[in-house]
């Protein structure tokens, strides 16, 4: 009889054994004075996302810029927390009165982490290389923000319809002051050069890299090995890239110690950036001790993770989220009636009418959220008083669609899955309130939803007649708000106004940065006027530290330093 | 016993031929063919012919039947349209995490199930048999990803015990030889990696070898029942054999039989359970990325992910079968 027991005696103290000695290791780790805890722990934070390239030119998504701005600077940087530009690699600069020539004074005494100085001719190295890019390199889906900030290359490729170049030369002055000229002024300057993607890689990095081409296709591109494997890129930052291994998603990286600024210097040895999709699945690794912190907390958790201890700075406000109502089909035959429909000025009035904004920001978003009445948030100058409103009013929205004749419409409505955005914390939540308020004006909604990487090339192509997206400035500009989207024609709205577009055009050719805000203002009330989307709000996205962290200072551009970041 | 394993090994031929017609078919028989699963909805019939021509779609189906085929011989899956990386190497990436996980669900499923089912058929009625036969009822009933949910919550977030998510503490300083954590530490002497490893498999673990375990204990249990009753257990109690010995060579090794095929589609149930169990921990194996494939229409993943788990699938049932023929000699003679 005893001898049957046995089994099961030793299974318990097995599991009880194990149970202690684990507990053992956990308290083990909290233990131990501050510095000696940024010395030995690595700091864990999560993103929702992969990062997709170690050298950031080649990137456009807010994942690879937060592991990036780690690594790399710009000439210019913003300011801790807000939206000013400062100096970054550069400590001062000027421009001609004409705006096409910029002169930078670059800080000296700056190293790579490959020990390559910084200097002039580095920069121009950057820029020479960028400007020559060739091949699949051109396509909007590997050099973006090359394109959008500097127009075309040297030798622009056939095929992949792209604009001239704006760039027309890099000059060092001497060794420390370098001049860089553009053909024609744009409001993206100096914003630009304080651009991750546009930040600094060595000469040597530079060289090795040459002549290593990115095969595939322009659209789905198979990133170069030196974007994937840590050994090529040095950038000068206070942290440089040690590993990244991508089965275990992870990206290690290691404090810099001959980084320039004392002052900015990193103070934790090693951080880790990992990669969990699942929101729950963050905020548990937080809660379980996994990890240190991580972005894209859900509006639903923040109360709770404060009440536990954990920290949850709020960000300042700097996105928009929009419904679009597209009014061209783009070929896609089924939307022709939607569309058609769409294009009829009374008809986008009364969505607007239709959707209770206030409740969305209310129920579904952030603390600090709030309506948006234009397609910038009120922060950028020029923001309008002056454009119209569309209040919740569903009688007035029905009246509207009856005069128009569309009593019985039926819209199609585009939501993604599985994402949380910092504009959009819960998209498929937002889908439903949207197409409750539409439902109640006696509109009939087909939903729709597409993975992430599937929606993005579904709704820039035109293929959705509504859908939700947003986006979250680059700097302080209202260019990079409005241009980006109503610079000119795009399938993704389908909206063509010569008003729009020309008053864009003329911002974007004005120097004088009063005239400049002038026609923003003027922009945005035609732009409300003819209505080709809904603005529905501007929220801070939260972040999340773990009680026992000093955290980055959180920035209102998601450009957290996490130099900053120590153990307390 | 050679000429067996040769003959089961020949006999994988077919098998294999067969899911390689199924999985052309598969791709073949999507609504509009491979181009409008691999073109956007508004693609211009110029884009569908360039597809169709680079894809060699046009050619007769007997001739892509045979290029799929030697595709396949050389060990060219394609290219995952989320990565870039050859479809291959994906697999053979993730792969270590995944077995090592199902390896640590089956230990738990087979040294928890064959003792308690043989205990509880032994004591048949009793606290332990009820125990185990509601505990594998309930066991069978939970849905995988409820109970990794469960188990993270109380042991990670409460107690704090085992880490929430992935194979290894990010930082950690570990070589990796064979991508198995667990053997990679013990084969460098990296005791406080391979300890580590343990910690990150034992939630997964569990969860994954729910189902397993239950399945296993009931088997055990009814086949441990129908052979106690056999008329030679009886001989060989009445003829004075030491209890041992009638419990080990007469009734454990006859009543293992089921069990042991039992295991063998087990196999399978925990690589389908995988894909939820990885994707609650954040595991990394093939079974996330799998997950991720089927939301991202990534075709090519999918198509050599799946043949690549059949054969891992074919291969486990074989062992199986030769495990069965170690047990009961008569599968052999056949």
């Amino acid at each position: 009889m005893r001898k049957h027991r046995r089994p099961l005696l030793v299974l318990t103290a097995v599991a009880s054994a194990l149970a202690l000695v684990a507990t053992g290791c956990a308290s083990e780790r909290e233990d131990g004075a501050a510095e000696e805890r940024n010395e030995s722990e690595p700091f864990i934070f999560a993103g929702a996302g992969d990062m997709r390239s170690l050298d950031p030119i080649l990137a456009s998504d807010g994942e690879t810029f937060r592991v990036a701005r780690q690594a790399y600077e710009t000439l210019l940087r913003h300011e801790p927390g807000g939206t000013e530009i400062v100096p970054g690699l550069a400590h001062d600069w000027e421009q001609s009165d004409d705006g096409t020539e910029w002169t930078f004074f670059l800080e000296e005494d700056v190293t790579f982490h490959d020990g390559e100085e910084f200097n002039a001719d580095a920069v121009c190295a950057n820029f020479e290389r960028w400007y020559n890019f060739e091949g699949i390199y051109q396509s909007q889906s590997v050099s973006y923000y090359w394109t959008t900030l500097f127009g075309g290359f040297a030798d622009n490729d056939e095929d992949l319809d792209l604009p001239d170049p704006n760039f027309a030369g890099c000059t060092p002055e001497d060794e420390h002051t370098v001049t860089i000229e553009v053909e024609e002024y744009s409001p993206d300057y100096p914003g630009a050069f304080s651009m991750i993607a546009l930040g600094m890689m060595s000469p040597a990095a530079i060289e090795e890299m040459e002549g290593e081409d990115i095969e595939g296709d322009p659209d789905d591109p198979a990133y170069p090995e030196y974007s994937q494997e840590v050994g090529t890129v040095a950038g000068t930052g206070p942290y440089e890239f040690v590993d990244w291994d991508h089965d275990a998603r992870e990206v290690e990286m290691q404090r810099f110690d001959d980084y320039w600024d004392e002052d900015r210097a990193a103070q934790i040895q090693t951080i880790i950036f990992q990669t969990i999709e699942d929101e729950n699945a963050r905020m548990q690794a937080l809660q379980s001790g996994d990890i240190h912190g991580y972005d894209l907390v859900a509006p639903a958790d923040v109360q709770n993770l404060q009440d536990e201890g954990f920290e949850v700075p709020e960000r300042g406000v700097f996105n928009i989220l929009y419904l679009a109502f597209v009014q061209d089909d783009a070929g896609f035959e089924e939307r022709e009636d939607a569309a058609e429909a769409l294009s009829d000025p009374d008809v986008r009035r009364a969505l607007a009418h239709a959707v209770d904004r206030q409740n969305i920001v209310d129920s579904l978003l952030p603390e600090g959220g709030e309506v948006a009445t234009q397609f910038m948030p009120d922060t950028l100058d020029g923001w309008s008083d002056d454009v119209p409103t569309y209040d919740h009013d569903p009688e007035l929205a029905e009246e509207l669609l009856a005069d128009a004749g569309y009593e019985d419409l039926t819209l199609d409505f585009c939501y993604p899955t599985e994402v949380t955005r910092p504009y959009m914390p819960s998209p498929q939540d937002i889908f439903e309130f949207i197409t409750h308020d539409l439902e109640e004006v006696g509109i009939e909604v087909e939903p729709d939803s597409y993975e992430w990487t599937q929606y993005i090339p579904h709704t820039e192509s035109g293929g959705c007649s509504l859908y939700l997206l947003g986006w979250t400035g680059d700097f302080n500009e209202a260019y990079n708000f409005l241009g980006t989207w109503f610079a000119d024609y795009r399938p993704a709205w389908g909206h063509d106004s010569d008003a729009i577009f020309d008053t864009l055009d003329e911002a974007a050719a004005e120097p004088n940065a009063e005239d400049r805000v002038a026609l923003y203002e003027e922009a945005n009330e035609v732009i409300m006027e003819e209505l080709p989307g809904l603005p529905i709000s501007s929220s801070p996205p939260s972040i999340a530290f773990a009680p026992d962290i000093d955290p980055p200072t959180v920035s209102p551009l998601t450009q957290e330093e996490f130099a900053e970041t120590s153990f307390e | 016993m050679l000429r067996f394993v040769v003959r089961r090994l020949l006999q994988l031929i077919p098998t294999l031929f067969g899911l390689s017609v199924l999985l052309f078919a598969w791709i073949r028989l999507l609504p509009g063919g491979p181009e409008v699963a691999l073109l956007p909805e508004n693609a211009t019939e110029e884009q569908r012919q360039a597809l169709r021509q680079s894809m060699g779609l046009d050619d007769p189906i007997l001739v892509q039947y045979g290029r799929f085929l030697g595709d396949i011989a050389q060990g060219d899956l394609g290219v995952s349209t989320q990565t870039n990386r050859p479809v291959l190497d994906e697999f053979l990436t993730k792969f270590p995490a995944t077995a090592e996980l199902a390896i640590t669900a089956m230990i738990i499923a087979v040294a928890v199930g064959i003792p308690l089912g043989y205990f509880a058929a032994r004591r048949r009625g009793g606290l332990l048999d009820m125990a185990a036969v509601t505990g594998s009822l309930v066991g069978i009933c939970t849905p995988v990803f409820f109970l990794a949910f469960v188990l993270k919550v109380v042991f990670s977030e409460q107690l704090g015990i085992f880490p929430s998510l992935s194979r290894q503490t990010p930082g950690i300083d570990a070589t990796s030889i064979t991508g198995f954590h667990v053997l990679d530490g013990v084969l460098t002497g990296e005791w406080d990696a391979a300890w580590d490893a343990i910690m990150h498999l034992v939630l997964p673990g569990i969860a994954l070898a729910s189902i397993p375990l239950a399945v296993i204990t009931r088997m055990t249990r009814a086949s441990v029942l129908e052979v106690l009753d056999e008329d030679y257990v009886r001989t060989a109690n009445a003829k004075g054999l030491h209890h041992s010995t009638v419990r080990g060579r007469h009734v454990l090794r006859n009543a293992m039989l089921p069990v042991v095929t039992a295991v063998g589609y087990l196999a399978g149930a925990l690589l389908a359970g995988a894909v939820l169990t990885e994707s609650v921990f954040n595991f990394g194996g093939i079974g996330q990325f799998l997950y991720q494939a089927t939301q991202e229409r990534d075709y090519p993943v999918l198509l050599g992910f799946i043949l690549l788990i059949a054969t891992v699938y074919v291969l486990i049932n074989m062992l199986v079968d030769i495990s069965y023929g170690l047990l009961d000699p008569r599968v052999r003679v056949r």
